[in-house]
């Protein structure tokens, strides 16, 4: 019944994430552009962005480079099938995961120097990301007694209520997952960096294609867990998840332009200590009181 | 029980019939042929009494007691040769205490004392003997051709010891054997010192001044060790009166007070033999020897006979707090210590030794919980661990004869010139570490199981130890992923049994993945609930369900989705200027010279080096466990 | 109906320009002018772009960096010379290492002259190179529909 259940979700994120996705990327772009005080593209300008890519001539520097990417994607599209059917979180981060990892290996697999150094970075990232979402799962599975999302639905309280500290941690590591400065060490979406387009470097084309449409439905996925904490038995809680929602993507956009680009030493100590700090005593604090 | 017999004596006949054959085709065949007879019996085993919960056997007599002190006696003897003509006193004196001790126990103590039913199996030991019968054999043939190329690059004029090597190989497995099947705790101890003594003379294999000095530091911990179940012993003959390990258990559940003393000891022995820290340095050291070896004794079978005694441990260590706690701790800082290490080296096989030492750290701290879904995970860890590590050792072992290096910074490029061999080990390295693969399934029910049990410090080990997991074997699975022109095909050379024991492996992998949750249904389950009552069990079966789809869709994508020709326009890699050869990234420099871009992992010796990081586990995990047995020894009623 | 008039990328390379036209390139991208508003976006790398802006005229130094760049960028592709020394060697025309114009050693598409070129001549340029860029996109999904 869950595999099946799993397998529709997982088709129907595939579906509507890359959409939800690419309307926020536009509005990112909107609103990064007003901040920078331009007009800035049109709203569908991603959209635009894919299809060209699509209609580029297909090359490639390996055989496995794309395989590689459709994989991160694929994966990307079951995680977050198990996440909006309201499975099981550790799952859902389990495959997230799988599906950064193919993402490593398929910048791996071209030995550019610019998508080595990128790849090496963004394994770096998750090192440094990791351990806050791990104990952000332990965290919701304290809160609501399950690791089922779904279950969500039948709370008297939204969790955040319970672990807010938890919340404050995964708002720090959104700006690495989300590939935001100051923590875009590894591939950034603004142009001029030291390392060409890190991970990106050798993909082009329909490739580049899908990465994007992967980072589209991976944000989708994050901001879910963002609006997973404002959700409980009242319906009209999901209006104001969506609300939560929207405000924490404008906070990220707002670090995106005001921060300059970090060291990996300070990015990974800062993730680390906050995972400890805000994870660890919140749980703690869970599991002893 | 003839099974058992059979799987206990056949090895020792094997290895007698090898240590007189000297010729090589001789050899391939009776030791192929014993591999598949025992990997056969083992399966019949297993398959014969799936779901089983404990089957004992009447089974004691005089002579078996003392040819098992006779056993124990030439072990002494042969420790004490090498220490006296390696002038090591202190192996020496350990050495003649454990004789003493032994003597004194047979004799004074033990003479007396009965265990009717000494044989059994369970479900844990049906695990056991398919590692041991399976795995065990399938490195036992790989072993043939790797010799084969060892002997060839040693120097010249240099001792064939093969005939030892493999004779040492078979009775290490009949030694296993015996530990999994014996209820009687003396010829647990018997066995348990032969793995300790085959190891140690094969760490000191080649005979050179660091395998030797290795040898000796694996002989002082395992002695150390040994002497720490010799007191467990002595506690059961004197205040228990009995041998029967089985019995053991059930007394101590049932007043952990009254076996603490004798818990905390074997608690212990199985941290050295786990190569815990501070006992980490011996399973370091032992990568000295030759790498079927440390597949075999160093990852897969003898340092799982530490951990298969202490979840053997896990429902006595459920009701004691304090040695609970010591083996809580000793294996959780073990894990996230060890898994920080590993990210600082760059010799495969001791990358791997750092992994197997945390991986077993994971399984200890499990068993130090003790609850049923923590003894599930750990029985699940145990298992996938022995394939995977197995698989990688193999590998790293036919790679170094082919790339003449066992550094990860060689293996660039390994996908194109060794392509079969690079898909075995990423398939290796994905299972240890990332979901939907078994060692992950595992790992979420540790994590899990430890929530439950409210153990905020280990939960906090396992999310920040998972992270560095992530990142050390992330960036391994990096180098061999790289592909670039098309170098020399380098694998044409490597021997058949090598393929054949690689290709079991990776079978038995895919397999035990895809088929996770039936194994759960028939060897798990049975065990936890044949020992607790109850079932635990942390993972749905639905979502162990989507996991094994998962799985499957990988390995299809790593055996059939890659390779091939490119169907897409072929294009060079970017290098900023103008490219010279871009297959091996040279580009023109700033005065028109040629330069070659090049890129190393990342090693972090700063932040994770071994001189930073493993003192501060020594110093805590020996403190730790000082103050357990102090307590355990002073206060046992306090428990 | 073609994507790549909407989603003009470009990579910018100084060939041995006086840095004039380089800042002036830079300015069409800037708040002043803001290109992005026709989905223009300066990438940096070449297999990400689509139009190859150059400044500066092809010497014996970057004469093979310059047909690098334009030989890994991905079809459908256009070259825009940035102002006069690109689109003829300009004041430095004759001199000794000066080959000439960047259509010396590639084929150029758009000649957006000037000296330096102005931000408006450039979007000018840049969307006279759209409309080729819209050109060679058919043409190669028409030669992807005969199989070619």
């Amino acid at each position: 019944m869950t595999i099946l259940t799993t397998l529709i979700g997982t088709v129907a994120f595939a579906l509507i994430a890359p959409v939800v996705g690419c309307l926020l990327a536009g509005l990112d772009r909107i609103i990064s552009a007003r901040m920078q005080g331009r007009v800035g593209p049109p709203l569908l300008q991603p959209y635009y962005d894919v299809r060209k890519l699509f209609e580029k001539e297909s090359v490639s520097v390996n055989s496995v480079e794309r395989t590689y990417v459709g994989c991160a994607l694929l994966f990307a599209w079951v995680a977050g099938g198990v996440f909006f059917t309201g499975g099981n979180l550790l799952m859902c981060v389990f495959i997230i995961t799988l599906s950064s990892l193919f993402f490593i290996m398929a910048a791996y697999s071209t030995r550019s120097p610019y998508a080595e150094v990128g790849a090496a970075r963004e394994t770096l990232q998750v090192m440094a990301y990791e351990p806050m979402v791990l104990l952000l799962a332990v965290g919701f599975y304290l809160a609501a007694g399950t690791f089922d999302v779904g279950d969500v639905l039948a709370l008297d309280a939204p969790v955040i209520t319970t672990i807010w500290l938890v919340f404050l941690g995964l708002l720090f590591i959104l700006t690495i997952k989300l590939r935001k400065s100051p923590f875009d060490l590894s591939m950034s979406h603004h142009a001029h960096q030291e390392i060409v387009r890190g991970m990106t470097t050798e993909m082009s084309g329909p490739t580049l294609g899908l990465v994007e449409i992967m980072h589209w439905c991976e944000n989708v996925l994050f901001l879910g867990w963002i609006g997973m904490f404002f959700v409980w038995g009242n319906p009209l809680s999901i209006i104001l998840a969506v609300a939560v929602v929207l405000a924490v993507y404008f906070l990220e956009i707002w670090i995106d332009n005001n921060f300059a680009r970090v060291k990996w030493q300070l990015m990974l100590k800062s993730a680390w200590a906050v995972a400890l700090a805000a994870g660890g005593v919140n749980i703690a604090f869970l599991a002893f009181l | 029980m003839a099974l058992l017999g059979f799987l206990i004596v056949f090895p020792l006949v094997v290895a007698a019939v090898l240590l007189a054959v000297r010729g090589d085709g001789a050899r391939n065949v009776i030791v192929c042929a014993s591999a598949i007879i025992i990997g056969a019996a083992s399966v019949v085993l297993v398959g014969s009494n799936l779901g089983t919960q404990g089957v004992f056997f009447e089974f004691s007599s005089l002579a078996l007691d003392f040819t098992c002190t006779g056993v124990s006696v030439v072990i002494v003897g042969i420790i004490l040769a090498f220490a006296v003509k390696y002038r090591n006193l202190l192996a020496g004196a350990l050495a003649l205490v454990q004789l003493v001790g032994a003597l004194v126990l047979e004799f004074v103590f033990a003479h007396e004392i009965e265990v009717p039913l000494g044989l059994y199996f369970d479900s844990l030991s049906l695990l056991m003997t398919f590692i041991i019968g399976v795995i065990g054999s399938g490195i036992c043939v790989y072993a043939l051709g790797y010799m084969r190329d060892f002997q060839a690059h040693e120097p010249e004029g240099a001792k064939d010891r093969r005939p030892l090597f493999f004779a040492l190989m078979f009775v290490f497995l009949s030694a296993m054997f015996v530990i999994v099947f014996s209820n009687n705790m003396e010829w647990m101890f018997t066995g348990w010192e032969v793995t300790t003594v085959c190891s140690f003379l094969l760490i000191g294999y080649t005979r050179t001044e660091e395998a030797i000095a290795n040898a000796f530091r694996q002989i002082i911990m395992n002695l150390a060790g040994g002497i720490g179940f010799l007191v467990a012993l002595y506690v059961c003959a004197i205040q228990l009166g009995t041998f029967s390990f089985v019995e053991f258990i059930m007394l101590g559940v049932a007043d952990p007070a009254l076996v603490a003393v004798a818990v905390v000891a074997l608690a212990f022995a199985g941290i050295t033999k786990a190569a815990q820290m501070p006992f980490q340095t011996w399973l370091l050291g032992a990568m000295v020897a030759p790498t079927p070896t440390s597949a075999l004794l160093h990852s897969s079978t003898m340092v799982k006979a530490g951990v298969f005694l202490l979840v053997k441990l896990a429902p006595v260590l459920l009701m004691s707090p304090v040695p609970s706690m010591m083996v809580m701790l000793v294996g959780g800082i073990t894990f996230l210590l060890c898994s920080f290490m590993a990210i600082s080296q760059s010799n495969a096989k001791r990358v791997l030794a750092y992994s197997t030492i945390a991986n077993l750290g994971l399984i200890t701290a499990c068993a130090g919980v003790g609850t049923p879904e923590a003894v599930w995970a750990a029985e699940f860890l145990i298992l996938f661990h022995a394939i995977a590590k197995s698989l990688l050792f193999l590998c790293v072992g036919t790679a170094e004869h082919h790339i003449g290096s066992r550094d990860i910074e060689s293996m660039d490029l390994l996908f194109d010139r060794m392509p079969r061999l690079a898909r075995f080990m990423m398939l290796g390295i994905m299972c240890m570490f990332i979901a939907p693969f078994g060692m992950l399934v595992a790992k979420w029910a540790t994590l899990v199981s430890f929530v439950d049990m409210d153990q905020v410090a280990l939960v906090i080990i396992l999310a920040f130890g998972s992270a560095a997991t992530f990142m050390f074997w992330a960036k391994w699975l990096g180098k061999l992923a790289g592909i670039a022109g098309s170098p020399e095909n380098v694998e044409v050379t490597v021997h058949k049994t090598e393929w054949a024991a690689l290709l079991l492996m990776a079978v038995l992998l895919v397999v035990a993945c895809v088929t996770l949750p039936l194994i759960s249904t028939y060897l798990v389950e049975p065990y936890v609930t044949s020992i607790y009552g109850i079932l635990g069990q942390d993972i749905s079966t639905d979502n162990l369900w989507i996991a094994s789809i998962c799985v499957a869709i990988v390995v299809v994508v790593l055996f059939a989705g890659m390779g091939g020709s490119p169907k897409t326009r072929k294009v060079d890699v970017y290098l900023a200027g103008v490219s010279r050869g871009a297959d091996e990234r040279s580009f023109q420099n700033a005065l028109s010279g040629t330069s070659v871009a090049t890129a190393r992992n990342w090693y972090m010796d700063d932040v994770f080096g071994e001189k930073r990081i493993a003192p501060v586990g020594v110093v805590f995990n020996s403190a730790i466990m000082v103050a357990a047995l102090v307590i355990a020894a002073v206060a046992p009623t306090l428990l | 109906m073609a994507f790549a008039s909407k989603s003009p990328w470009v990579i910018h390379y100084d060939g041995s320009s006086c840095n004039g036209c380089d800042i002036e390139v830079l300015a069409t991208l800037c708040p002043g002018f803001d290109g992005e508003r026709f989905g223009v976006v300066n990438t940096g790398n070449p297999k990400h772009a689509d139009i190859f802006l150059v400044t500066g005229s092809v010497n014996e130094q970057n004469i093979g960096v310059v047909r690098e760049i334009y030989d890994q960028m991905v079809e459908p592709k256009v070259v825009v010379a940035c102002g006069i020394c690109a689109c003829s060697g300009g004041i430095f025309h004759d001199c000794y290492n000066v080959i000439g114009g960047v259509d010396k050693a590639i084929p150029v598409d758009v000649y957006a002259p000037g000296c330096a070129v102005r931000p408006e001549a450039l979007i000018d340029a840049i969307v006279k190179g759209v409309a080729v860029l819209d050109e060679k996109s058919k043409a190669l999904k028409e030669s992807k529909k005969r199989g070619e």
